[in-house]
């Protein structure tokens, strides 16, 4: 089997072309996301739709995350899954042996070297300018907060294995709007013929379950939710939807005609659109990832219909995802917990002054104490 | 009866010496029919593969040429001696990937007689086996002009070869651990030889019409007739 060789940026760009070389983006895709070509019509052995493996999420990897793991499941395939092995190929002299240990290491490369961690609280940075669409470069060094989603198994029609199995956002404002960009992974812009097969093996697997699956693909989908009233003595409403005592406020963003709805929700797929509170959004799908940004004013236009964005206090946030090709609706589909976004409160330039002035007092006194400790020693001389 | 039996050893015996082609026993030929209109064959969209695009539209499960069934298994179900041992041949049994199909789609090897995959085609294929009574594997060949070579162990019939990333692509391996099987060509005839004298229930195979048996009773030598007919909607 041998030993890996040392990891450097020559061996992962050779790991790249021999990925091109064998064809791993057939399955896996060109990004690695499990949205190749073939990807809509893989089954394992039991006859059931698999998903190719998204190769950015090493933490989900059947196999294990490391390179020798990866370097094993190479070598070996996996049983039971369309994955074959590429020990053939090395004894073919098609690829050497060191060329496949590359591939493991360049694989590795697409995942972040520790797997994410979520945390309760996304803070919005306050900054002077917005990013304009969800690829501007102003989001690059924007931190990214990781929301796992699971699937929804309460409300029937029940969903136990998502599509979408999280999204990550990043925030920011300028004391004026508030400007979100989710992105999270989805292996096919829905609808897209080339998924008819899969949403077929799709309905053969799950029979009538809860609901038959509909025959035609929906829309990809994202739903942002909020409480509709909220302050910090109110309890926080049912996190699927909301009910009718407590409703919650929803922006649900539809791949269907890419519109942006905003409504009140008393429950999950009970939405009622309402007045508008002037949010906006821009969308854009890559090789299975979706990026969606939307902004909306801190204050809306109708601050009685929708909920006011407040600097230095956290609003619950929540999300919901569904992947309209996998056979998911509004309330088929993936959820989150209740999380809280945070708006930070711009600093005041006193808190940019003060410190230097408090630098330049320290050292003046310092300055003053030495000269006098100087003239001393003069005069005691 | 016991001389049958006795004349059925030296008959083995004498296709276990047989090296070449003058094979002793008896054979049993005939020709597979299709009566009918056969059932239209699946039809396959290779537009997502530039290398194999527009070469083939259908996915060949049925061929039928002039009443003729080709891909029809025959072999030899039962009616052999028990115990007896048959030395596989070391000839290969080859099968290529060109135009992301299969060629041919219905194989027979013996136990230990190896099956060449080949790949024609510049593109990857993965060849996946889910075998029930032998080892199954799941290998790759990325390149054309790639080989590679496996062999079985013990006798099953149907065992589908699949490839994942063209979800069309399928055929049929059939492994024996006796050397009394044929498979029919474009002209349905198919030829078993080597038999040694006595009644065999003797078996057409075909992976979508299903199977057909007859009984028949051979000689010690010459040729006895076995004609199979398979028919539409049956």
């Amino acid at each position: 089997m041998g030993r890996a060789p040392r990891s450097s940026p020559e061996g992962i760009a050779e790991g790249r072309a021999v990925f091109e070389q064998v064809e791993c983006f057939k399955c896996h895709g060109d990004a690695g996301r499990g949205e190749g070509q073939s990807a809509p019509t893989l089954t394992d052995d039991a006859g059931q739709p698999i998903r190719a493996a998204d190769l950015s999420e090493s933490w989900n990897f059947n196999g294990g995350s490391t390179v020798e793991q990866i370097y094993t499941r190479l070598r070996t395939g996996l049983d039971g899954t369309p994955m074959p092995s590429f020990s053939d190929v090395i004894d073919a002299n098609v690829i050497t042996d060191e060329q496949l240990w590359r591939v493991a290491q360049y694989v590795r490369s697409l995942s972040p070297r520790e797997p994410p961690r979520p945390s309760d609280v996304i803070r919005a940075t306050a900054v002077t300018a917005l990013p304009a669409a969800p690829d501007d470069t102003a989001w690059s060094g924007v931190e990214r907060y990781y929301v796992p989603l699971v699937g929804q198994i309460v409300v029937k029609p029940r969903w136990f294995a998502p599509a979408v199995n999280a999204v990550w956002v990043q925030a920011l404002h300028d004391g004026q709007t508030l400007a979100l960009r989710l992105t999270w992974h989805d292996r096919s812009r829905s609808p897209d013929p080339a998924w008819d097969e899969w949403l077929g093996l799709m309905r053969d697997a799950m029979g009538n379950g809860d609901a038959p699956l509909p025959d035609e693909q929906g829309a990809d989908r994202l739903h942002l939710q909020f409480p509709a009233r909220w302050s910090d003595d109110l309890e926080l409403p049912f996190f699927l939807g909301g009910s009718t005592r407590q409703p919650v406020t929803l922006w649900r963003w539809s791949s269907d005609g890419d519109k942006l709805e905003e409504g009140t929700s008393t429950g999950l797929g009970r939405f009622t659109p309402a007045a508008s509170g002037n949010a906006a959004h821009s969308a854009r799908y890559d090789r299975g990832e979706w990026a969606l940004q939307i902004t909306r004013p801190l204050v809306p236009a109708d601050s009685a219909a929708a909920i006011p964005f407040v600097p230095g206090r956290a609003m619950p946030i929540a999300f919901f995802a569904a992947d309209g090709s996998h056979g998911e609706d509004d309330v088929r589909g993936a959820v989150s917990a209740w999380y809280a976004i945070y708006l930070d409160v711009p600093a005041p330039p006193r808190v940019y002054i003060a410190p230097i002035v408090a630098v330049l007092i320290t050292a003046g006194l310092g300055v003053a104490v030495v000269r006098r400790a100087q003239k001393r020693a003069t005069e005691t001389a | 009866m016991k001389l049958g039996i006795l004349s059925a050893i030296i008959a083995a015996a004498g296709v276990l010496g047989a090296a070449g082609p003058a094979v002793q026993g008896a054979a049993v030929t005939g020709t597979v029919k299709f009566t009918g209109t056969p059932p239209a064959n699946p039809k396959v969209d290779m537009s997502e593969e530039d290398a194999c695009k527009g070469k083939y539209t259908a996915d060949p499960v049925v061929t039928v040429t002039g009443g003729n069934l080709k891909d029809v298994l025959v072999y030899v179900k039962s009616g052999l001696p028990a115990g007896q041992k048959f030395p596989a041949s070391t000839a290969p049994v080859v099968v290529d990937q060109e135009g992301c199909l299969y060629h041919p789609r219905t194989l027979a090897v013996m136990a230990g007689q190896p099956l060449e995959i080949r790949n024609s085609d510049p593109v990857l294929h993965n060849i996946k086996v889910v075998a029930k009574r032998n080892r199954g594997f799941n290998i790759s060949q990325p390149t054309r002009g790639m080989k590679t070579t496996r062999t079985f162990t013990a006798q099953e019939i149907a065992i589908p070869i699949a490839c994942n990333v063209h979800g069309w692509m399928h055929a049929n391996l059939n492994v024996f651990t006796h050397p009394f099987f044929a498979v029919t060509g474009a002209d349905g005839a198919f030829t078993i030889r080597g038999l040694p004298a006595g009644t065999y229930e003797v078996e057409a195979w075909h992976e979508k019409l299903g199977v057909q048996t007859m009984s028949v009773t051979v000689p010690a030598t010459g040729s006895t007739p076995a004609n199979f007919s398979f028919k539409a909607g049956s």
